[in-house]
């Protein structure tokens, strides 16, 4: 197992009873993203109600963790203690068109002074923490192989 | 007059502000400020605080109306309101509020107001500091996404993609906000001027951000008075008239975990043509603008939104030369702004905005009958307002 992308001590994410299903399926190595049943689309972040057509019978569908980059940045200024040692660091915001064009925020892994380039097609790598208090697993992302 | 419009109704009769300090160093509590700041404001309207009836803030001010109501010996509150939402985009919306309240007879006397001692509270420009986060935030968060700017870096990031924007035009943002410092004793940049060799040496906080790019943090307090427009002409100062205050934004502009189908906005889009509808003028006719920086390519994307330029034209339009008072085509952040005079949350701005109606800007505008503010952009919802003078009813 590699070492996690930026170093530890970043809160930890805790499931609500919204995000649950996310969560877990990400320590299990499965995206698992809310669709709705009656309209079968697909949203994020989660919500109670389906934005689309109101419907509140939402339920968490499998997909392919594969996207594309839809912006980007580069970190420098460490704004948490966790981070002072940490240097750069690139956040992506990765679209998912297959999923109705949700988006999701990650880290690009990598090195930090790759170049980045809108529209670059990324896929999904699952990051875990089995020490985090609680335990979870993030989904990171790299260029996909041309 | 349309029953249905804030043009004309009220004006605002007095500002005030304390000292501005950089952040932590206030020698005052939070409310201390807030007290001062409004008794000042009270004073330069000819008003004594006790004829407030209404406070109305934004951004979740913590200087609640009924404590300050009673400190203050008000003697009767009618109107206590606070614009929902986050960081600047509440400004000019207040100021909106409050008119309405005065339109509607709601109230007589409102006061806008913002006051910040972040050494008694915490800091913004920092992350959650907690061991764990949940909700929205826990999807962000666990990967180093946790101040302000790099909420809004990714947008400004395909914002500059989409329409060839170069750093150069935040450059010229910055470099003006600076400028303008230099001639206000007021600002906390007075005298420590910026040129483009030190913008472009300055550290990268987040890409396309650098240093400069990026507003201060600071303690202070800043409010205005605001009463019915006939009310206005019976005190000290020429009235400074609120020709239209909107609000709000976009389509799901608040999707969660950067899920807004239009993502690359300042959330302006559909707030800025119902500014000018309201005050019956177009951008041709603004003669000052003061526009929050939170970064500077916020400022670019609000200015676009508003019509000042296209997207296509950005790059050409903001220059330096551009935007400085008194001989640019956009006077620009005539104060010094968040970037370099303060950053009261943007109210600063809307206290500039009456300065240069009533011509005494530390950068004044010769002749500015149009006044208008852009508050906080890029967050929902926002706001903006324009200000006129007697000659613009």
């Amino acid at each position: 197992m590699t070492a996690p992308y930026l170093k530890p001590g970043l809160p930890a994410p805790e499931p609500t009873e919204l995000d649950r299903p996310y969560w877990d399926g990400l320590r299990a190595e499965r995206l698992l993203l809310q669709r709705c049943r009656a309209c079968h689309r697909f949203q994020w972040g989660p919500e109670w109600i389906c934005h689309r057509c109101l419907d509140f019978g939402l339920e968490f569908a499998a997909l392919e963790p594969r996207g594309i980059i839809h912006s980007h940045q580069r970190v420098w200024h460490p704004v948490h203690p966790a981070l002072k040692e940490q240097g750069p660091y690139i956040i992506v915001l990765v679209e998912l068109p297959q999923a109705d064009h949700v988006r999701l925020v990650g880290n690009l892994l990598g090195d930090a002074m790759q170049p980045l380039a809108i529209g670059t097609a990324v896929e999904g790598v699952f990051e875990h923490h089995a020490d985090g208090e609680p335990p979870f697993s993030l989904l990171q992302w790299r260029v996909r192989p041309a | 007059m349309n029953a249905r419009s804030l043009k004309g109704r009220a004006a605002v009769a007095g500002i005030g502000e304390t000292t501005y300090y950089k952040r932590g160093q206030s020698p005052a509590a939070e409310f201390k400020l807030a007290l001062e700041a409004i008794v000042r404001a009270c004073a330069d309207a000819g008003l004594s605080p006790r004829d407030i009836d209404g406070f109305a803030s934004f951004s979740n001010d913590r200087s609640d109306p009924s404590q300050l109501a009673a400190a203050l010996g008000c003697r009767e509150l009618r109107f206590a309101n606070m614009q929902w939402g986050g960081g600047g985009g509440g400004g000019s919306a207040a100021l909106g509020n409050a008119a309405a309240a005065i339109a509607t007879g709601m109230a007589e006397c409102v006061v806008v107001f913002r006051a910040l001692a972040q050494g008694q509270f915490g800091r913004f420009g920092q992350g959650a500091q907690t061991a764990r986060v949940s909700g929205n935030a826990a999807h962000t968060v666990p990967y180093g996404l946790l101040s302000p700017a790099h909420m809004f870096a990714m947008k400004v990031t395909r914002f500059m993609h989409d329409h060839g924007i170069g750093q150069e035009a935040f450059r010229a943002i910055a470099l003006a906000s600076y400028h303008h410092a230099q001639s206000n004793p007021r600002a906390v940049m007075y005298g420590r001027p910026l040129d483009a060799a030190t913008y472009d040496r300055s550290r990268w906080i987040v890409e396309p951000f650098h240093l400069y790019d990026c507003c201060l943090e600071n303690d202070g307090a800043a409010a205005m008075v605001l009463v019915a427009a006939e009310r206005a002409r019976d005190l000290p100062h020429a009235p400074c008239y609120l020709l239209a205050a909107v609000a709000g934004s976009q389509y799901r502009a608040g999707a969660p975990v950067h899920n807004t189908p239009d993502y690359a906005t300042s959330s302006f889009k559909t707030v800025a043509p119902r500014l000018y509808a309201m005050a019956g003028l177009g951008p041709d006719d603004v003669d000052v603008l003061q526009s929050y920086e939170n970064f500077t390519g916020g400022v670019l994307m609000a200015v676009v939104e508003h019509g000042f330029c296209t997207p296509a034209e950005a790059n050409e339009y903001f220059q330096f030369e551009n935007l400085i008072a008194p001989g640019g085509d956009l006077p620009l952040n005539t104060s010094g702004g968040n970037l370099a005079e303060c950053y009261m949350h943007g109210l600063g701005l809307n206290v500039e905005a009456v300065r240069q109606i009533r011509g005494v800007s530390t950068a004044q505008v010769p002749r500015a009958e149009v006044s208008m503010v852009i508050s906080g952009p890029m967050v929902t919802p926002v706001s903006s307002c324009i200000f006129g003078s007697e000659a613009t009813l």
